[in-house]
């Protein structure tokens, strides 16, 4: 968890906001650190946290957070944890009998895929179990991320409805919240993709986007954060402007954000 | 507002026709009450930088006193399997609307229309939102003004050209919600029968009880107002080399040929030709090896 950007976001771990659809987006470079700064916000905040990670392995991510102060081992041998490899699980689809129902069944399936059992792992997984449950915060799914299910044959608009389906129940019925990684590839040609962004863009409370730099790669601002608040708000003087641009500069265990122009390094 | 998104396909029976609103500032009603005023298809488009369901619900909220509420939010695709989704998913609640044939007003939500364009083939959208907003017009009818209004939520940048100009046609007036850094702005276009289509843009916020507090109205102009922050510069001022032309260099400029252009006296130069002038002509020596023969030039007949 990065503090910056908590700052920025007016979030802590204390103060959770539920039922919020957080989506993050990356064109032209890798906006992985967002999810990995929303995989630790989320587990520091005791929450119980659904991750479907379809890019890359656990101990990617396990690492990760342990430079950010999570241990993603004892958070899922604690069942606070709820992880689903994309990587090997989908080895398992190719090699296991057809007749049990797998998260990932779509890959077998020769039409246009239908994600609905991945939607049932997911319910099951942040569905409370009465006994046990009670000692963690909201839900949280975390995706990372929807733009590989696109390269999976998947429709953007299967997509769209599983995450229409997880909103109805992880926002609305459980009041937890859903972070999903999308990519824009900027690619005029590619509708799907489009139509994926647009349409998740339209369903969420809080987009943030992740750009390179209009001038190409420089050693001391990595890119550019522009965070979006959509959820319809009163103008109260407490939700400052609707949206905000920041340049950032990702370090070994942090990111730091500057306002435009105002790097260290140029000032 | 913390309940969930307005879930598809609301709708509302109004009892009573909406003028009973009580004592309110004519000022505040005026967009809404214009908007709903010419009855049919009222699309709500929208953009992901300037929401418009609060718009809708603002609509909403004017123009229902009671409300008949259809969730097709939790389970549209009728994946639990439960039995409680509504038979026939969306389409069959709409064609459900299509028939029903109560008295007075009526108001058709759709939150939105966007989802039915992605699940449903764009003439099928069409052809019942066609059929719920014409419910009134029946042969024998004594009332001849029943209105039904269907409010639909658009969303600008998911469909291509031709379902947005198929559902633009379809719509008799249109809100094209946009604005500026903090403002909102909704620019309505009416297309009322037999008349020139009228646009409006109203400047606006909406409050935390979905009313609608206007900002201003520019009636006339179809562009919104230009940013007042930014004046128009003129960019010829305080330069250190001088852009104007004096008034003889003026007219130097104008009076110049230019060399390559087609004038009158160019064309006489080139009819008139042979008085006097050159015509052109080649000088050629022969070399040793050639053989100039007039009837066989290039030496390749086998005579």
């Amino acid at each position: 968890m990065f503090p910056e950007l908590n700052n920025l976001l007016n979030t802590s771990p204390d103060s959770v906001e539920q039922g919020t659809l957080t989506l993050l987006c990356d064109a032209g470079t890798d906006g992985s650190f967002l999810v990995h700064h929303f995989l630790s916000f989320y587990l520091k905040a005791n929450c119980k946290v659904c991750f479907v990670a379809l890019v890359q392995s656990f101990s990617h991510y396990n690492v990760v957070g342990q430079k950010l102060g999570v241990s993603l081992t004892s958070a899922r041998e604690r069942g606070q944890l709820v992880f689903l490899e994309g990587l090997k699980s989908s080895v398992d689809v190719v090699l296991r009998a057809e007749a049990e129902p797998h998260p990932l069944g779509f890959l077998r399936e020769a039409g246009a895929g239908n994600l609905q059992p991945l939607y049932e792992f997911v319910r099951e997984a942040l569905e409370p179990v009465d006994c046990r449950e009670a000692a963690w915060r909201s839900p949280v799914l975390l995706v990372d991320d929807l733009s590989v299910l696109l390269g999976l044959g998947v429709g953007a608009v299967a997509v769209l409805d599983f995450i229409h389906y997880c909103r109805a129940t992880v926002c609305c019925s459980l009041q937890g919240s859903i972070v999903a990684l999308v990519h824009d590839s900027g690619d005029a040609e590619d509708e799907e993709s489009d139509v994926l962004l647009n349409g998740l863009s339209h369903q969420s409370h809080l987009i943030l986007r992740a750009e390179g730099l209009a001038t190409g790669f420089c050693r001391d601002v990595h890119g550019q954060l522009r965070i979006l608040w959509r959820r319809p708000s009163p103008p109260t003087a407490a939700r400052r402007d609707r949206s905000l641009t920041f340049q950032y500069k990702i370090q070994d265990k942090s990111v730091s954000f500057f306002a435009r122009g105002m790097s260290p390094a140029v000032l | 507002m913390n309940s969930p998104p307005l879930s598809l396909g609301a709708g509302q029976q109004v009892m009573t026709p909406s003028k009973g609103v009580g004592e309110r500032k004519i000022r505040r009603l005026e967009m809404l009450e214009s908007v709903l005023a010419l009855g049919g298809l009222v699309l709500l488009r929208d953009s992901v930088e300037w929401e418009g369901r609060s718009l809708l619900k603002a609509l909403i909220k004017k123009s229902a006193l009671r409300l008949v509420y259809h969730d097709l939010f939790r389970d549209p695709l009728n994946w639990s399997k439960t039995g409680e989704a509504l038979p026939g998913g969306p389409l069959g609640v709409l064609r459900a609307m299509c028939s029903r044939t109560g008295p007075g007003p009526v108001t058709i939500a759709l939150d939105s229309l966007s989802w039915l364009l992605l699940h449903l083939p764009c003439t099928t959208v069409c052809q019942t939102l066609h059929a719920l907003s014409h419910q009134d017009s029946r042969p024998g009818d004594s009332s001849p003004v029943e209105h039904v209004h269907v409010l639909g939520l658009l969303h600008g940048e998911l469909h291509g050209p031709g379902p947005m100009g198929t559902l633009s046609a379809l719509a008799r007036t249109e809100v094209t919600l946009s604005g500026t850094r903090s403002q909102a702005s909704a620019h309505i276009l009416y297309r009322r029968p037999q008349q020139r289509p009228t646009h409006e843009t109203h400047w606006f916020s909406i409050l935390s009880d979905f009313g609608v507090d206007l900002q201003g109205v520019s009636p006339l102009k179809s562009q919104p107002h230009p940013d007042p922050l930014t004046p128009p510069v003129d960019p010829t001022t305080h330069l250190t080399f001088n852009l104007h032309l004096s008034k003889k260099e003026k007219e130097a400029k104008d009076s110049l040929t230019l060399p390559f252009q087609f004038s009158s006296e160019k064309q006489q130069a080139l009819l008139c030709r042979g008085l006097g002038q050159a015509t052109s002509h080649i000088f050629y020596e022969p070399d040793a090896y050639d053989d100039l023969d007039q009837e066989d030039p290039d030496d390749d007949l086998d005579i």
